[in-house]
């Protein structure tokens, strides 16, 4: 392609690029630098202090927490999407409709996936309402406002997130390997654990990281479903940035974030996993 | 005979045709048999059927004896060679043989590696242990997938056409290699081809399919001679259909002079030879322009192009059958 | 086995719906609690009725069409050019936007937003949402559009130089027909994303520029609205819509 029309077609998103997302992070990678004003601007000093305040007692917590959490409901993920992705793919028709199936609720928005959560977990919630109805319990059982319920949202928000590249994966598997192990005399039980899994490392791979990401960044789940308090390193930044007005630690705090999705992503992520994703 | 292996009236199904109907076979222990067919007759969904990789639609399934058509795959003492081997990938070869001795719980560790051993120099994978199906060559993954299959000492080994992918120099050799294992090993082989010269070196008994069906069953040398159709007469080598009946070309017999006996004595023009390597075919034309091919051995022809010559043979050459063609098979052969 | 894998997956498919469909059939709840008290469009009413609801939702509109259409088409001609030969240093960035956690893409949209103002008479609103949203919008774009572009011969685009077209016609009259499909389904994702967004938009929105998911958010904090339900199932059957159409037109165009 003539470089002249190149230029023409790829300044915009260039352009773009450059003032949106790389001179923002500029911005806040110097902000990290700095130190908080009295009314909460951002003044000259240049310190390191916030890196390091960021691993004290009450943020360290939160920090650990996110992982914890982002962790759990990582795992869960891959407990709950393997056998589904399992099915789909040893569906012999109708295998991209229920492919969409599962991707659909995805596309609704996430707000309205983690309120329906609130809903039916709250107090005067769907669930305490049935169980009371049902005579099973007396007084609610306190199922919202708690780190449970946050897993459960952030479970829910990214399931499906697992679930295709695990199809990927056990979908690519060349059949006669299955008939092979059965052959020689494995049940389908051992089929799966000796053959099925082990070949399809490389979809548990993608979707784990595809999960476990944005857990670990998540804002709006453990924001709604944790009660408002700082859940997560989500919380905590918006918090800084917002009601604590300390915008070097937030920003410090945000770089570290990003940081450790990078250092995951690229570590992690071999050839076949980047070709997955 | 000591049967290992009986179909009765197996037949399967699909929604879009029937692939096998009604075939019934058996097995003697101990024996090379091949199932000899073109592509599409159904011989692939007979092995399936009896490795329990599909259920029949109807008709049973006896393995020394014993009722085993409603058995799943691994709980049958039948092994398969894959046509494209099925070796895990993920497994080092030792790891891919040993496969079906770990499911067997009347196998200990120690007999496990023994039998592993055994296996490997039988197969001449020795020093091979650790590598992987990616790290091996075509000749010796084929060897694994052997060896996998044999270690479990199955009653029945299947092959589904394991020599098609090969080149025809190596195809002779693995072939050679094939038969003498099988004779040291004493197991049942049943293997499948479309290829009528593999089946005939390698087979103490055979059986020609189409179309889901068993058309004849038989030595190699019987149903070469002794076909019992056109169908079998034509799969199995070249004939040469002449006023009813069929003879094979190197049974004809062609000379300048007019023969002594001239009961079945054709005048004919040649029209071309073509020289094979090891024989001459020598094509000629009838009186009444009928195509007539004739095979001499030795690289030289004795007739050129244009020669006038007599055709004649023997009696006893003719195949039993005559030259009319079944109307089931005629279309689409 | 494999019935047990049905049970489960029709459990797993339970999970995945239950929830929304809970949701939708309590929005026609007569009273806000979880039990049911008869059926009733009342709170559907209410959303209708509600001034800053109907506003959000304009302007919700206005920033994703807004946001789709300079995304989509930066996005094209971007993906085009990549397409022809590679930027390793426009795809890395693009993916950088990806991968940041969507709160750092807030905040520092935010910051630098802020910086910008102390030389231009400008405030946060409607612009800075739309310029957001095309900032983590690009990089689906460029992506579907790449991904259409991999299934593109370019040897059609060869024959229509070997036949006197300049590089510019070759693009406009043989490759952008055959790409308007995964323009068509970058632009339904950009909408989608845009119009769902809440972290980025509360950060860098200004006092006239509230989006719906901010409204709902608000409502949804206060507690238990049945407004919130109406709302949720009125979105949701309406992007559910929007998408099995989208796909339907896919396989039809495919087939």
């Amino acid at each position: 392609m003539k470089s002249r029309l190149r230029i023409w077609f790829l300044s915009p998103a260039a352009f773009m690029t450059a003032t949106l997302v790389a001179l923002p992070m500029g911005i806040i990678c110097a902000y990290s630098l700095m130190t908080r004003g009295a009314y909460g601007g951002v003044i000259r000093p240049w310190t390191l202090e916030n890196f390091t305040r960021i691993f004290d007692r009450l943020y360290g917590a939160i920090l650990l927490r996110s992982f914890s959490l982002a962790g759990i409901a990582t795992l869960l993920c891959l407990l709950l999407g393997f056998p589904l992705a399992l099915y789909i793919a040893r569906a012999k028709r109708r295998r991209n409709f229920l492919l969409n199936l599962v991707m659909l609720p995805f596309w609704t928005s996430l707000l309205i996936r983690t309120y329906a959560w609130m809903f039916l977990l709250r107090d005067t919630g769907l669930i305490n309402t049935a169980l009371q109805a049902l005579h099973i319990i007396r007084k609610p059982l306190p199922l919202l406002f708690n780190d449970g319920a946050v897993v459960v949202g952030l479970v829910y928000a990214y399931l499906p997130f697992m679930v295709l590249p695990l199809y990927a994966t056990i979908e690519k598997l060349d059949p006669s390997l299955l008939d092979a192990s059965a052959d020689l005399g494995a049940r389908p039980w051992t089929t799966l654990w000796r053959v099925i899994v082990p070949l399809t490392r490389s979809g548990m791979s993608a979707g784990i990281l595809l999960v476990f990401i944005p857990c670990l960044g998540a804002y709006l789940t453990p924001d709604l479903l944790g009660g408002g308090r700082t859940v997560m390193v989500g919380n905590l930044v918006q918090n800084q940035f917002t009601t604590a007005r300390d915008w070097p630690f937030g920003s410090a705090v945000s770089l570290l974030l990003t940081g450790i999705v990078l250092v995951l992503l690229l570590g992690v992520l071999g050839k076949r996993e980047r070709e997955l994703l | 005979m000591d049967t290992v292996l009986e179909l009765r009236a197996l037949t399967k199904d699909y929604p879009s045709h029937r692939a096998v109907n009604g075939i019934s076979l058996r097995l003697e222990r101990g024996e090379f048999f091949s199932l000899l067919g073109p592509s599409g007759c159904g011989k692939t969904t007979t092995l399936r059927l009896i490795a329990g990789l599909e259920t029949p639609t109807s008709g049973e399934i006896y393995l020394n004896g014993s009722r085993v058509t409603s058995l799943p795959p691994y709980e049958r003492n039948v092994t398969t060679v894959f046509q494209s081997y099925a070796l895990f990938p993920h497994l080092t070869v030792s790891q891919n043989i040993a496969f079906g001795l770990e499911q067997k719980r009347s196998v200990n560790a120690s007999e496990i590696k023994k039998r592993m051993k055994d296996m490997l120099t039988l197969l001449q994978l020795s020093g091979k242990e650790e590598r992987r199906p990616n790290q091996i060559s075509g000749g010796e993954r084929q060897r694994v997938a052997l060896a996998r299959a044999l270690v479990v000492s199955p009653d029945v080994l299947l092959l589904d056409e394991p020599l098609s992918a090969l080149d025809p120099k190596l195809r002779k050799q693995v072939r050679a290699e094939l038969k003498n294992l099988q004779r040291r090993v004493g197991i049942t082989f049943l293997f499948i081809t479309h290829d009528q010269e593999e089946a005939l070196s390698l087979s103490d008994r055979l059986a020609v399919m189409v179309k889901g069906e068993i058309e004849q069953t038989g030595s190699p040398r019987g149903l070469y001679q002794q076909p019992r159709s056109r169908f079998v007469a034509e799969f199995l080598g070249e004939v040469n259909w002449i006023d009813g009946a069929g003879v094979r070309p190197e049974s004809v017999c062609i000379s300048r002079e007019r023969p002594p006996d001239p009961a079945r004595c054709y005048p004919a023009t040649v029209t071309g030879t073509t020289f094979l390597g090891d024989c001459v075919q020598i094509e000629t034309s009838l009186a009444t322009s009928q195509r007539c091919v004739a095979q001499v051995q030795g690289g030289r022809s004795p007739f050129n192009a244009g020669d006038d010559v007599y055709l004649w043979w023997n009696q006893g050459d003719e195949l039993p059958i005559s030259s009319a063609p079944e109307p089931a098979l005629a279309a689409g052969t | 086995m494999k019935r047990w894998l049905s049970l489960y997956a029709a459990g797993a498919y339970a999970f995945l719906y239950l929830p929304l469909l809970v949701l939708s059939v309590f929005s026609f709840n007569r009273s806000r609690f979880a039990v049911w008290q008869g059926f009733s469009l009342h709170w559907y009413s209410e959303v209708f009725r509600n001034e800053q609801l109907v506003n959000a939702t304009i302007n919700s509109l206005i920033i994703a069409a807004s946001a789709t259409v300079l995304s989509t088409i930066i996005g094209a001609l971007a993906g085009y050019a990549i397409w022809k030969r590679r930027s390793p240093w426009l795809m890395n960035s693009l993916y950088l936007s990806l991968l940041t956690p969507e709160i750092v893409t807030g905040i520092s949209l935010l910051a630098f937003f802020q910086w910008v103002f102390r030389f231009f008479e400008v405030r946060l609103g409607m612009h800075t949402v739309i310029l957001a949203h095309v900032s983590f919008s690009l990089a689906y774009a460029v992506i579907v559009i790449l991904a259409r572009l991999r299934t593109f011969d370019p040897v059609l685009e060869e024959a229509a130089l070997d036949l006197g077209a300049t590089e510019w016609q070759a693009f406009r009259r043989v490759t952008l027909p055959n790409l308007l499909p995964g323009i068509a389904a970058a632009a339904l994702l950009c909408f989608t994303v845009s119009i769902d967004d809440y972290v980025i938009t509360s950060l860098v929105a200004g006092v006239d520029s509230e989006t719906l998911p901010m409204v709902i958010y608000a409502m949804a904090r206060k507690g238990v609205n049945p407004m919130v339900n109406a709302l949720s199932a009125m979105i949701t059957v309406g992007l559910g819509m929007l998408i099995v159409v989208a796909e339907r037109i896919q396989t039809e165009r495919a087939s």
